[in-house]
């Protein structure tokens, strides 16, 4: 201490000093705030949204206006957020290949990469719902059966009671659950894509949408078990009784006249 | 029937009885041969293979005997079936899919046995049981002549002797008797039930009505309900395992949507709703289904039954289908805790027209 003290008025002291301060205030910078890697997270953020915009002007702007604004084919894109393009684009409905009633399923145009580049760039324009985390639609850990109830209420008016499907207005349709990604179910709850109505978290809060998608696992995916087989489109007892009726009573009718054209005798005429 | 052997030089060389040939059954000799409509009887009979080889015989019997086999056979894998197939298992089978391997067995199996039961029948009835034609006349409806006078003569003599032509005053009064008895039965039908008083005007909705989200049982905010949003919604104070639940949701249950104020095309609906949420019931008023295949674009409610489509933007208006009234409209308003409530009960009577409804 002692030779520290007796050096303090060396001419290079004050150099020392300055260099011994900034250093302690760039090092603690660096500790207390995480800011280096924020920004490191920013410009990769920036990165994808700069990437997804030039995605945008290519394959969207068309419709959607240069801005996302909304134009003559196309509605604004402005607060739909991230999970509405992940849905739109994820399963092939965005970019639209002809104008129709609603936007059909088809192969997806995007690959993952390009369509989180695109839903980071819509994202930015305004506020709106994000990608779900896995584990919010994870079908493991939902309750089917309440699931079921909460799809009986919600959903089964459109989609029939397991999710087959139905008709609306003027071309436009209620589509098939089944194999659909959870993920893009639990977006399409969240956003409401097309003319289906968004069921948001203050209406259908997080748990009750995976319960839903445990219920649709459990029920409508290829691999789901189906006790009965030939379920008819699951309309239910009319639908299978107008089975009965048309084509079992018919296939009788047509064994009885097959038995009776048959001559059983020696001389055929 | 004929024995083949005693045909008279007719006989057609296939062997064939020709007892009823039209000369045979004395039609075609006695008819004039002018008459165009003469009955020409039974073609001739032709034997089956069976009847003439006793061979081919052998192999029906052999094979209708299998096909009860075959019937036993699946009687036994049913049973089997049922004994050794866990109720849960599940297997794959084209073009079914992931069905229960029980069921699908016991089905196979019985469907097998009783099949092959009739299978059998038939073939035994076609090929072994005689098939000669034969000729029953059906003998006249009408009651022979003196009969039919006997009945006549006996019914008059009872008349008479009862007295019923001649003492009016009795014959009126039974006749009096017997017309009024039914009523008895005509008054009882009002036990039917209660009349529906005036239950079908009113719900469970009444002013302060707190309106209960029914995925979650909680109250609504208006934060809760998005533009583009669909929630089902039921009144405060029903609980879903009361005695009277559905009777009164069948009346109550109603929907909230969310439109863009500007969108809103009738003032009054407007002014019904708060902030563009509108509150309706969901009940069609043609027939009772749940008319909430909600279109957010276009803003119309389809009923899946009879598809009534009902324009929510325009104070639920019928725009299409059997449907004769809009969707009551439920006036709702935000209380001082934030809640969405009632205002008061529907204006007009919930769900399915009916013949007072005016």
């Amino acid at each position: 201490m002692k030779k520290l003290s007796a050096r303090r008025r060396h001419p290079l002291a004050a150099l020392v000093v300055l260099i011994f301060a900034l250093a302690v205030t760039g090092g603690l910078y660096a500790v207390l705030a995480p800011s280096g890697e924020a920004k490191a997270e920013d410009s990769a953020q920036s990165l994808a949204i700069e990437e997804g915009k030039k995605l945008y002007d290519v394959g969207c702007s068309s419709c959607h206006g240069a801005g996302g604004q909304g134009g003559t084919g196309g509605p604004s894109l402005v607060g739909v957020g991230a999970a509405s393009v992940d849905f739109q684009v994820g399963t092939g409905r965005m970019p639209m290949a002809q104008p129709g009633p609603q936007a059909v399923v088809k192969p997806t145009v995007y690959d993952q990469a390009e369509i989180d580049q695109l839903a980071a760039y819509i994202a930015s324009l305004g506020p709106g719902p994000a990608v779900p985390e896995a584990e919010a639609y994870d079908p493991a850990g939902g309750d089917p059966a309440r699931g079921g109830e909460l799809f009986r209420t919600n959903c089964s008016q459109c989609h029939n009671y397991t999710g087959q499907g139905g008709a609306l207005t003027h071309g436009k349709f209620a589509p098939n659950l089944a194999d659909v990604n959870p993920r893009h179910i639990y977006e399409a709850m969240l956003t409401g894509p097309q003319n289906m109505p968004s069921f948001p978290d203050g209406v259908l809060p997080e748990d009750a949408k995976r319960d839903i998608i445990a219920w649709l696992d459990a029920t409508n995916t290829s691999e789901s078990p189906n006790p009965g087989g030939l379920s008819l489109g699951g309309y239910g007892p009319v639908g299978e009784g107008f089975f009965a009726w048309t084509i079992g009573i018919g296939l009788l009718i047509a064994v009885a006249v097959w038995i009776a054209a048959r001559s059983a005798k020696a001389k055929k005429s | 029937m004929s024995n083949p052997d005693d045909n008279d030089s007719r006989n057609t060389d296939n062997n064939v009885s020709d007892e009823h040939l039209p000369s045979e059954q004395g039609h075609g000799e006695v008819a004039p041969a002018d008459d165009p409509f003469a009955d020409p009887g039974l073609p001739p009979h032709e034997h089956r293979r069976q009847d003439i080889d006793e061979r081919a015989a052998k192999r029906s019997e052999r094979t209708v005997a299998l096909l009860f086999t075959v019937s036993m056979l699946a009687t036994i894998g049913f049973i089997a079936s049922y004994v050794a197939i866990p109720i849960d298992k599940i297997v794959y089978i084209w073009p079914f899919g992931h069905i229960s391997g029980l069921n699908f067995a016991l089905g196979l199996t019985l469907g097998l046995a009783l099949f092959c039961i009739g299978a059998g029948a038939v073939h035994w009835a076609r090929t072994l049981m005689s098939d000669e034609e034969m000729v029953d006349e059906r003998h006249p409806i009408q009651a022979a002549p003196e009969v039919k006078a006997q009945v006549l003569a006996d019914f008059a003599a009872g008349t008479k002797e009862s007295q019923f032509g001649r003492r009016k005053l009795v014959r009126t009064t039974l006749f009096g008797a017997l017309a009024l008895v039914p009523l008895s039965g005509v008054v009882l039908l009002r036990d039917l039930g209660p009349l529906p008083g005036d239950k079908l005007r009113h719900s469970k909705w009444k002013a302060g009505s707190l309106i209960i989200n029914e995925n979650t049982m909680q109250p609504l905010r208006p934060e809760d309900i998005t533009v583009g949003s669909l929630t089902q919604a039921m009144p405060e104070g029903l609980d879903p395992h009361d005695h009277d639940f559905l009777v009164e949701i069948a009346k109550a249950a109603v929907m909230l949507v969310r439109l863009e104020p500007k969108d809103i095309k009738d003032p009054k609906s407007a002014e019904w709703g708060h902030e563009g949420i509108l509150c309706f019931s969901k009940i069609c008023t043609h027939i009772g289904c749940p008319a909430t295949l909600y279109e957010q674009q276009t803003h119309h409610a389809l009923c899946p039954c009879h598809q009534s489509t009902f324009d929510l933007a325009d104070g639920a208006r019928v725009l299409f289908g059997p449907a004769g009234h809009p969707l009551p409209q439920l006036r709702i308003t935000v209380n001082d805790d934030g809640y969405l409530e009632a205002l008061g009960d529907f204006e007009e009577p919930p769900g399915p027209s009916f013949w007072e409804r005016g």
